[in-house]
C-alpha cells in the first residue's frame, strides 16, 4: 500500500547495466547481428509522378485550389485544407527564397563529412507564401547565406536526368533584374 | 492559417483517471539488458510504487517509436511480455517522438471510457540496437521522393527549425544555450541520469558543430531505456493513496506532412493540442494556473519553442524568462526539473520518465533531491515528434 | 453505444500501380465522409490510423497520414495494430468523451513491398528465433496448422472446403480480387508448400484502404437513419514467444469473450447471424470459428462439409470471400471483414446479401504473433 509513503524519493533506484562502445565492438557481451533484406517500391502516385516527369524537363509544377486560392507546391491531388481534389496543374519558377538553412557536418549515419552541405528550406516563386521544398545550396561560401536570399536551381545537363530531386544538382545564389 | 479544432466537445467521461505510481529505468547510451528487460524493470517500479500487483493490471498501453531501433517489425508483439502484457489486452501506440505523453494519454481513455479499472503505460526504447549509429534509423522518416535522395540526416530538421526560430524572433545562441546548461545541471539530482553534468553557455557555444547552429551540446543524447505508469478508476486510487494525482486534461494534434509548407518559428501544433488540453482542465491562464512543466526538450531551443507553444510564455518570450531564473528550479515557473531529454537522457518513447512520470512525482511531493522549491498543484508535460508535426499534451493536478 | 455512421473503401486489387498509399487512403476517406454526409475538416474530433512502420517501409509512418485523411493540425494517431483495433481505439475515445465523431483508417499496399517473407522474418524474436532456418517464414503458420489438425482430428478435405467455399463467395463480391470456382478435388492437388499446408490455403496479398466514421450515440442519431451500433469490442494478447503460444487461438476466444460480454451475448452460435472472420490460412478459419465459440471443435468440420457456414448456409461464414478471396490487406483485414458486416447489416450487400441483425468481425494479427482483436456490430 502506498498509502503514506509520502517521504520516499521517486524513482528510488536506477536499473540497468550501462555498456561502453568497446563491449560491442570488441564483443564482450553476446550479440546477434542481422542484416535484413527488406526492399519496397514505392508507388509514386498521380501526383509525384508528374512531377517526376515535369523534372526531367527542367520544370517544376504545382497545383492550385481554386477553393483556399493556394497554388500547392510540392504537387498532391488534393487540398489538404479545403479537402477537395485539385483544380489544375500550374507551373512555377525555379527561383526562390531561403526560408531557413543549416550547415551540416554530418552525414546520415552520423559521420562527419569532409566538406559540410549547406541545406535550405526554399520557397519558390509562383507558389503560395511559405510553399517550399528542402534542398541544397551550391556556389555559395557557408557565411554568406543568409535568410531571405534569392536562389535558382542549377540542373543537370538533360542526358543526366533521370526524374529524381537530385535532377536539380543545387540552388545558387541569383539576383533577379527587377529586384 | 487558423483552423478550429474542438467544436463544442463536453469531454463526458465514464469516471476520472488517476495516477498511482510510476517507474524508470536508467537511461545509458547502450545498456545490456534487451527491450523486454528494460520495460520489466520500469514496470517492476512502477507496481511497487503503487502497491500492486501484475494480476491486478487489466489492459496494458506500449509507446514505442520506430521499430527500426529495436531492430524488429511489429515491436509492440515483441515487447509484449516484458512489458506485462501477457493474457490481456494489449495496445501499441505510435506518434514518433511524441509518444512519451502520447501512451499516457491513450492510458487515460482507456480508464476514463469505463473499459478498465486499472490500466499500465509502457514506454521502451532501445536505440543501440541500431548501427551503425541509432541516427541510422532516421534516414527512413523522411518523404522517400522528395527528401531521401538528398541523404539527409535527421539533425538537418532541428537546425533548420531553430534558425527560424532565432530569425524571427531575434534569438541569440547564447540565450538558447542556457537552457542546456540548466537542464544538465538539474539532471545532476536525478538518479537515471545518462549526460548530468555542469558546463556553462561557452561549453555549449564551442562544442563541434553538427548541423549549425545545433552543436553537440544542444543535442539531447540517443539512449536505451523504459518506463512505466499505472492509471487507476476512482474506486481503485481510494484504496491505495490519499493523494493521487489526477490527470485533468489531455490534448493531441497532428499537423500536415508537408514540413516545408509551414513557417517553422512557432509550434502550432503543440498550441492545438495545449488548446484542448487546457479546455478540458478549465485553464484559462496557463502562466499563472500551471506550477510546473515538463515540456519536450530534445533540443535545448525545442524547450523554449514549446514553452511558447504552450502558452506559459508568449512568442519569443521563454528565452527572457529563462535568462530572468524563471524557469529554473527554484524559480516562479520550474520548466524541466527532472534534467528533461537534455540531462537525463532521450531514448524516444521512454522519455515519458522524465516527462509524465516527473510530474506525477512532482505533484505527489515524491521527487526528492529534485522537488521544485514552490508549492504545486497543477502541472504539464508535453511530447512532440514526427516531422515536426505532432504535439501531445497532459494536465495533471493533485486536487480533483 | 457509439456506431458506425459512414463506411468508404478503395480496391481491393492485386496491385495498384496508379496510386500511391496516401491516394488510395484519400479515395477511400473521401467515399467514407460522403456516406456519412461529413466534412472532415469541421465534423470530426479524432482520426486514427492503424499501420506498422515495416509494412509501410517508413520509421515514423505518423508522419505521412493527415494530409489524404483531412486530419491536418487535428487530433491524429497512429495504434501500431489491426483496423479492429482502432475500431476499439475510437470506441474508447468516445466513451471518454475526447470525441463525438472519430475517423478510423487502415490500408495495405502490400505491392510495394518486394520481400514480404523478409519483413515478416523480421518480426521474429531476433534472438532464437530469426536464425533458426532461412526458410520462408509461413512455416511457423504450418507449424501451428500441423498441431491444430492432429490434436482435433482436421481434415485436409475441412480446410480444402474453406478455400472452395471463400474463393466462390468472392465471385459476388466486385471488389474481391481473387474469386475463383474450384472443387475441393482440385483445391486437394495444390501443392505443399509447408507440408501439411498447401499453396492455395494461403491468402496472396492485396492493395486497398478501408475508412469508417464512428459517432456517438447522441450524434449518430442525429447525422443517420441507420447506424450500425458497435455492441461489443474486444482485443487481446497471448505472449509474445511463439515458442509458448497455445495454437488455439486462445486471443480469439479471449477477445471475443470480451466483446460478446459488452455485446450482451451468451450464446454466440445461436446469436450471431453471420461472421467475417481472418483466414489468411484456410485452417485459420477453423481454428477462429471454433475459437470464437460459433462450433464445437469436433463439430466443426462436418458442419463446414454441410455447408452451415456457406453464404445460404445457418451461420455464413466469409461471405466477402474471406482474405482467400479478397486478399491478405495486412492491417486492414479486421477493417474488410467490418465493412463486410457493416455492408450486409445495411442490407446493401446486393447478390451476396443474407438476412442478418447482428454480426462479428474478428482479424488476427498475422505471424509471428498471437494477438487479435473482435467486433460486435448490431442493428
Amino acid at each position: 500500500m502506498a498509502v503514506g509513503r509520502k517521504k520516499i524519493s521517486c524513482p528510488p533506484y536506477a536499473e540497468g547495466t550501462a555498456l561502453s562502445e568497446r563491449d560491442i565492438s570488441e564483443r564482450r557481451v553476446t550479440i546477434f547481428e542481422d542484416h535484413p533484406n527488406l526492399v519496397y517500391s514505392w508507388t509514386a502516385g498521380q501526383a509525384m509522378s508528374r512531377f517526376l516527369n515535369e523534372l526531367k524537363n527542367g520544370k517544376l509544377i504545382a497545383t492550385k485550389c481554386e477553393k483556399c486560392g493556394r497554388i500547392i507546391f510540392p504537387p498532391r491531388i488534393y487540398c489538404e485544407l479545403c479537402y477537395k481534389p485539385i483544380d489544375g496543374w500550374v507551373y512555377v519558377k525555379d527561383t526562390g527564397t531561403v526560408q531557413t538553412f543549416s550547415i551540416s557536418y554530418i552525414d546520415p549515419d552520423a559521420r562527419p563529412l569532409e566538406k559540410p552541405v549547406i541545406v535550405a528550406v526554399i520557397a519558390v516563386d509562383g507558389a503560395s507564401p511559405n510553399m517550399g521544398i528542402m534542398h541544397i545550396l551550391g556556389e555559395v561560401e557557408p557565411e554568406k547565406v543568409y535568410i531571405g536570399m534569392r536562389v535558382k536551381a542549377v540542373w543537370k545537363p538533360e542526358n543526366e536526368r533521370e526524374g529524381a530531386i537530385t535532377d536539380i544538382k543545387y540552388w545558387k545564389p541569383w539576383r533577379d533584374e527587377n529586384d | 492559417m487558423e483552423v478550429e479544432i474542438v467544436k463544442g466537445l463536453k469531454f463526458h467521461k465514464k469516471q476520472d483517471v488517476a495516477i498511482v505510481g510510476a517507474g524508470m529505468t536508467t537511461f545509458k547510451r547502450r545498456l545490456l539488458e534487451t527491450g523486454k528487460e528494460l520495460s520489466y524493470f520500469a514496470v517492476k517500479q512502477a507496481l511497487e510504487e503503487a502497491g500492486l500487483d501484475i494480476k491486478d493490471i487489466e489492459m496494458v498501453v506500449m509507446g514505442s517509436a520506430p521499430d527500426a531501433f529495436d531492430g524488429t517489425a511489429l515491436k509492440g508483439e515483441y515487447l509484449l511480455d516484458g512489458a506485462g502484457g501477457s493474457d490481456r489486452p494489449y495496445l501499441r501506440v505510435f506518434v514518433g517522438g511524441g509518444t512519451g505523453v502520447f501512451a499516457p494519454i491513450a492510458g487515460y481513455w482507456h480508464v476514463a471510457s469505463g473499459l478498465a479499472d486499472v490500466c499500465l503505460v509502457v514506454c521502451e526504447e532501445k536505440m543501440s540496437c541500431c548501427h551503425p549509429h541509432p541516427q541510422s534509423a532516421f534516414k527512413y522518416i523522411w518523404d522517400p521522393i522528395l527528401d531521401r535522395p538528398l541523404k539527409p540526416n535527421l539533425i538537418w530538421i532541428f537546425a533548420l527549425e531553430m534558425r527560424r526560430y532565432m530569425h524571427v524572433n531575434n534569438i541569440r545562441h547564447e540565450d538558447i544555450a542556457l537552457v542546456s546548461v540548466k537542464n544538465k545541471a538539474n539532471a545532476l539530482d536525478h538518479p537515471c541520469a545518462q549526460v548530468a553534468e555542469k558546463i556553462t553557455v561557452e561549453d555549449v557555444l564551442n562544442s563541434e558543430p553538427m548541423a549549425l547552429p545545433v552543436r553537440r551540446l544542444d543535442v539531447s543524447p540517443p539512449s536505451d531505456g523504459a518506463a512505466a505508469l499505472i492509471m487507476v478508476a476512482p474506486h481503485i486510487a481510494r484504496q491505495l493513496t490519499d493523494e493521487p494525482v489526477w490527470v485533468t486534461g489531455v490534448g493531441w494534434a497532428l499537423d500536415t506532412t508537408h514540413w516545408t509548407n509551414r513557417d517553422l518559428y512557432f509550434p502550432r501544433y503543440v498550441a492545438e493540442a495545449a488548446k484542448m488540453a487546457y479546455r478540458m482542465a478549465h485553464i484559462t491562464d496557463p502562466r499563472k494556473q500551471i506550477d510546473v512543466a515538463e515540456p519536450y526538450d530534445p533540443f535545448d531551443y525545442k524547450e523554449l519553442h514549446h514553452m511558447e507553444g504552450l502558452g506559459l510564455a508568449k512568442k519569443g518570450e521563454a528565452p527572457i524568462l529563462t535568462r530572468e531564473g524563471v524557469t529554473a528550479r527554484d524559480g516562479d515557473l520550474p520548466v524541466c526539473p527532472s534534467g528533461g531529454l537534455l540531462g537525463v537522457g532521450n531514448p524516444i518513447a521512454a522519455t515519458m520518465g522524465v516527462k509524465a512520470c516527473e510530474i506525477y512525482w512532482q505533484l505527489a511531493y515524491r521527487a526528492g533531491k529534485r522537488q521544485v522549491a514552490k508549492e504545486v498543484t497543477t502541472g504539464v508535460c508535453q511530447a512532440w515528434g514526427d516531422l515536426m508535426q505532432v504535439g501531445t499534451v497532459m494536465v495533471m493536478s493533485n486536487k480533483r | 453505444m457509439p456506431a458506425i455512421v459512414g463506411v468508404g473503401y478503395s480496391g481491393f486489387n492485386a496491385n495498384t500501380p496508379d496510386l500511391s498509399w496516401k491516394e488510395i487512403m484519400y479515395e477511400a476517406a473521401v467515399r467514407a465522409y460522403e456516406d456519412a454526409g461529413i466534412d472532415p475538416r469541421k465534423d470530426v474530433d479524432s482520426f486514427i490510423t492503424c499501420a506498422e512502420d515495416f509494412y509501410e517501409g517508413f520509421a515514423i509512418f505518423d508522419e505521412f497520414v493527415p494530409d489524404q485523411l483531412g486530419a491536418v493540425l487535428k487530433p491524429t494517431c497512429t495504434v501500431c495494430a489491426d483496423f479492429l483495433y482502432g475500431l476499439a481505439t475510437a470506441y474508447m475515445q468516445i466513451e471518454s468523451g475526447l470525441a463525438e465523431i472519430a475517423v478510423v483508417e487502415a490500408h495495405s499496399k502490400a505491392s510495394d513491398i518486394k520481400t514480404f517473407g523478409e519483413v515478416i522474418r523480421h518480426a521474429m524474436d531476433p534472438i532464437w528465433l530469426k536464425g533458426v532456418t532461412n526458410a520462408h517464414p509461413y512455416y511457423l503458420a504450418a507449424l501451428e496448422m500441423s498441431y491444430y489438425m492432429n490434436k482435433y482430428c482436421i481434415t485436409q478435405e475441412a480446410i480444402a472446403e474453406v478455400v472452395v467455399k471463400n474463393k466462390r463467395n468472392a465471385l459476388l463480391n466486385d471488389s474481391a480480387p481473387y474469386g475463383a470456382k474450384l472443387t475441393v478435388e482440385y483445391a486437394l492437388k495444390s501443392p505443399f508448400v509447408f507440408y501439411p499446408m498447401r499453396k492455395i490455403e494461403i491468402a496472396e496479398r492485396a492493395d486497398g484502404a478501408i475508412v469508417f466514421v464512428v459517432a456517438s450515440d447522441e450524434m449518430a442519431r442525429k447525422i443517420t437513419d441507420s447506424p450500425v451500433w458497435i455492441k461489443g469490442v474486444g482485443w487481446w494478447s497471448e505472449t509474445s514467444n511463439y515458442d509458448i503460444m497455445s495454437f488455439e487461438a486462445r486471443y480469439a476466444y479471449k477477445s471475443a469473450k470480451m466483446a460478446y460480454r459488452m455485446a450482451g451475448i451468451e450464446n454466440p452460435s445461436k446469436e450471431i447471424d453471420i461472421a467475417e472472420i481472418d483466414d489468411r490460412f484456410a485452417f485459420k478459419e477453423i481454428q477462429h470459428i471454433v475459437a470464437l465459440q460459433l462450433a464445437g471443435k469436433y463439430d466443426v468440420c462436418d458442419l463446414m462439409s454441410e455447408g452451415y457456414f456457406a453464404r445460404n448456409g445457418s451461420l455464413p461464414v466469409n461471405v466477402s470471400g474471406g482474405n482467400l478471396g479478397v486478399g491478405n490487406l495486412l492491417e486492414a483485414t479486421g477493417g474488410q471483414k467490418a465493412l463486410e458486416i457493416v455492408i450486409q447489416l445495411r442490407g446493401e450487400a446486393g447478390r451476396r446479401q443474407v438476412d442478418c441483425e447482428i454480426g462479428v468481425a474478428q482479424a488476427w494479427r498475422y505471424i509471428p504473433t498471437a494477438s487479435g482483436a473482435v467486433a460486435v456490430f448490431g442493428v
